[in-house]
């Protein structure tokens, strides 16, 4: 990285962080949005319990990845993980905190939540634009009952790059090869159809606006806000809706303990319950923080979250982790995040 | 005559050490206003060197393909900057063409013809207009203006100019109520504020006896206007169709949530498309990698260029202006 983007972040991150800091032991954290409001209420409950705070700016995943590297806050957060040779490269080390997921969500008359189900690749030619109606063969084998209109269909994406957007297009990659040579996954992409709208709640407004629109948002949303979403077909072939049991599933079948990082992508994760396109969101520390004091706060503070946090997340509509992969986190603080000394920073 | 040169030379030396006074302090002033303007040289060679150094990295990988590309893949990091160039310079016209005879028209209006009541109540309501923040103007446009017309004017657009020959091309499609068009609405109710103001500030240096003399030998509103406003305050009309024109370039909020943001080249005018400044503020927070950063570096470096550009002829415009009229 050049020094003008070095310099002009650490800027951003200095103006960013002193007018919170006020409190000493303050931990500050920066990165992807989507967990911002679970982070924003644990950290509320923790101040109470412990009186030490935690500032989070919630400024994306990519700007999350590259304070880290940067080194100017004590911990990132991120909805894409790093690959596990970035995280040696960086020396750093990831970890999951909650799950959600994407959700397709539709503006079709006639049509109620749950009445309609899709599979991937289906969603995958509807997004390159090669399904252009609603009746389509494709969607109408999939749905023999339902009364679908020849409407065209409005595709409806992200503009801003985003980790909703990364889960999104890493499961229509991996149940589409056209997808993943056309297009690819990441938080951003080259989209071959529909309009960009910001945010969840510009895909959400435009969605809601245009007939025979399909977009995606995050689980939380489309539930909040009680949209049209369609039911989906999972590896299993199974047809699943969106629910907190769904996405469970789906973080409990992955293969954790086999992934070096915690880089697990879950989607098309196995299990005949398993929410096609749920995805976890990771933190990001140093395995040598310069800080050792704020590295061992935030420490405390997720295994906190990760032993009483359950219930806040879940009425905040995240998914909290299974045990088992809780137990995993916490044996890998123990063997990778060290003072300068070599000693574990959490006792 | 002992004590009269005394008190001569007192008096003379106060006087020196007063002026020297002065003089310090004037010089003082002087360096003071020097160090402020150099101020703003500095700065501005500090952003465009920190721009070029930022978007080194994208320049070495596209060279001059960047400008012509339309690709604009995160994912290949293929990068192109032509699709929001366009989009750019197409809702910044599309503001232009809306925003320039409404704006001279109301402050035609407020200096010429609107009864004195009205006049405070009128230019008040504009100056509101101006100081409403831009992300406003975003939402109202997304959850107002575009669903607005997307019912009400894109089909009678589409349908009107479907048989004629190029205007059918640039209204075709589907119409989704965000995409070009409306942001270039947006773009004008935004510029719209500045131009009127400064028009009508202009308007009003107008001297009266040139007005009343042309009133005097007869003249309609209608000729004062054309004749003797419009001629004596070209200077100052251009200059504000200008720093219009430069609001509507940089905009960035309003824009973004209106226009579909699609990196795309499409001649429909309903299509979705982008702008610079809304590429940059949708992705430079997610930008993973140093040549996605440096591509959205690269772009802003761009619409400086662009910017300087247009005020440079806006500039020289100018000049040539004074120059016939010496004539």
């Amino acid at each position: 990285m050049t020094l003008f983007l070095r310099t002009s972040l650490a800027a951003v991150a200095i103006s960013v962080v002193t007018g919170l800091s006020a409190v000493a032991m303050d931990i500050s954290g920066a990165g992807a949005t989507f967990p911002f409001p679970i982070y924003a209420k644990w950290a509320d409950t923790y101040k109470k319990e412990t009186g030490n705070g935690l500032n989070y700016q919630s400024i994306g995943s990519g700007g999350g990845i590259k304070q880290i590297k940067a080194k100017t806050v004590t911990f990132g957060a991120s909805d894409m993980p790093l690959k596990p040779e970035e995280l040696m490269e960086a020396g750093l080390v990831q970890f999951p905190t909650v799950t959600g997921g994407d959700v397709p969500v539709v503006n079709l008359e006639g049509i109620k939540p749950g009445e309609l189900v899709l599979d991937g690749p289906t969603i995958a030619k509807i997004f390159l634009g090669e399904i252009k109606t609603w009746d389509d063969p494709a969607i109408k084998k999939l749905n023999p009952k339902a009364k679908l209109p020849s409407q065209a269909i409005v595709v409806v994406h992200r503009s801003d790059g985003s980790g909703t957007t990364f889960i999104w297009t890493d499961y229509l990659s991996k149940v589409s090869p056209d997808w993943k040579s056309k297009v690819g996954a990441s938080t951003a992409v080259e989209w071959p159809a529909g309009i960009g709208a910001k945010g969840n709640e510009g895909v959400a407004n435009n969605v809601i606006q245009t007939k025979g629109a399909i977009g995606y948002v995050e689980y939380a949303y489309a539930k909040q806000n009680k949209m049209t979403y369609t039911d989906l077909i999972n590896k299993d072939g199974k047809s699943v809706a969106p629910d907190a049991e769904s996405f469970k599933a789906a973080a409990a079948n992955a293969d954790w303990a086999n992934a070096p990082g915690f880089y697990q992508i879950l989607t098309d994760q196995p299990g005949a319950k398993s929410w096609p396109i749920a995805g976890a969101t990771f933190i990001l520390m140093h395995k040598v923080p310069e800080d050792a004091a704020a590295a061992s706060e935030a420490l405390k503070f997720f295994a906190w979250a990760y032993d009483k946090g359950d219930k806040a997340a879940e009425e905040l509509d995240y998914v909290p982790l299974p045990d088992s992969v809780v137990a995993l986190i916490k044996k890998t603080w123990a063997a990778e995040i060290k003072s300068a000394d070599g000693k574990p920073l959490l006792n | 005559m002992a004590i009269d040169n005394a008190a001569r030379d007192s008096a003379e030396t106060r006087l020196a050490k007063a002026l020297f006074g002065f003089k310090l302090r004037d010089n003082a002033f002087h360096l003071l206003t020097l160090a402020a303007a150099w101020t703003v040289l500095l700065l501005l060679g500090g952003v465009i060197v920190s721009l070029v150094a930022g978007s080194m990295p994208a320049i070495k990988a596209f060279g001059f393909n960047f400008l012509t590309s339309e690709a604009w893949n995160p994912v290949t990091e293929k990068f192109g900057a032509m699709a929001p160039i366009y989009g750019t310079v197409v809702t910044s016209l599309i503001a232009m063409i809306i925003a320039v005879p409404i704006g001279l028209g109301i402050a035609v209006f407020l200096t010429e013809l609107c009864p004195y009541v009205l006049r405070r109540p009128i230019g008040i309501a504009i100056e509101l207009l101006a100081g409403i923040p831009s992300i406003i103007y975003g939402i109202w446009g997304l959850f107002v203006l575009a669903p607005f017309v997307q019912e009400h004017i894109q089909p009678g657009l589409i349908a009107f100019f479907a048989d004629v020959p190029v205007l059918s091309m640039l209204f075709a499609g589907p119409p989704y109520g965000i995409g070009m068009l409306t942001a270039g609405v947006i773009l004008a109710i935004m510029v719209l504020p500045i131009m009127s103001s400064i028009s009508r500030d202009v308007f009003e240096t107008v001297p009266a006896v040139l007005k009343e003399s042309a009133f005097g030998i007869g003249c309609t509103t209608w000729e004062v206007v054309r004749f003797i406003v419009i001629p004596y305050t070209k200077v100052g009309i251009i200059g504000g169709v200008m720093l219009g024109l430069g609001r509507a370039l940089g905009e960035t909020m309003a824009v973004t949530f209106v226009i579909g943001n699609a990196h795309k080249i499409t001649a429909s005018l309903l299509a979705p498309g982008t702008t610079i400044s809304a590429t940059i503020a949708n992705e430079f927070t997610e930008a993973v990698g140093d040549l996605y950063t440096s591509a959205l570096i690269e772009l802003g470096l761009i619409l400086f260029v662009i910017t300087f550009f247009i005020l440079a002829i806006s500039r020289y415009m100018l000049m040539r202006m004074h120059q016939q009229e010496g004539r």
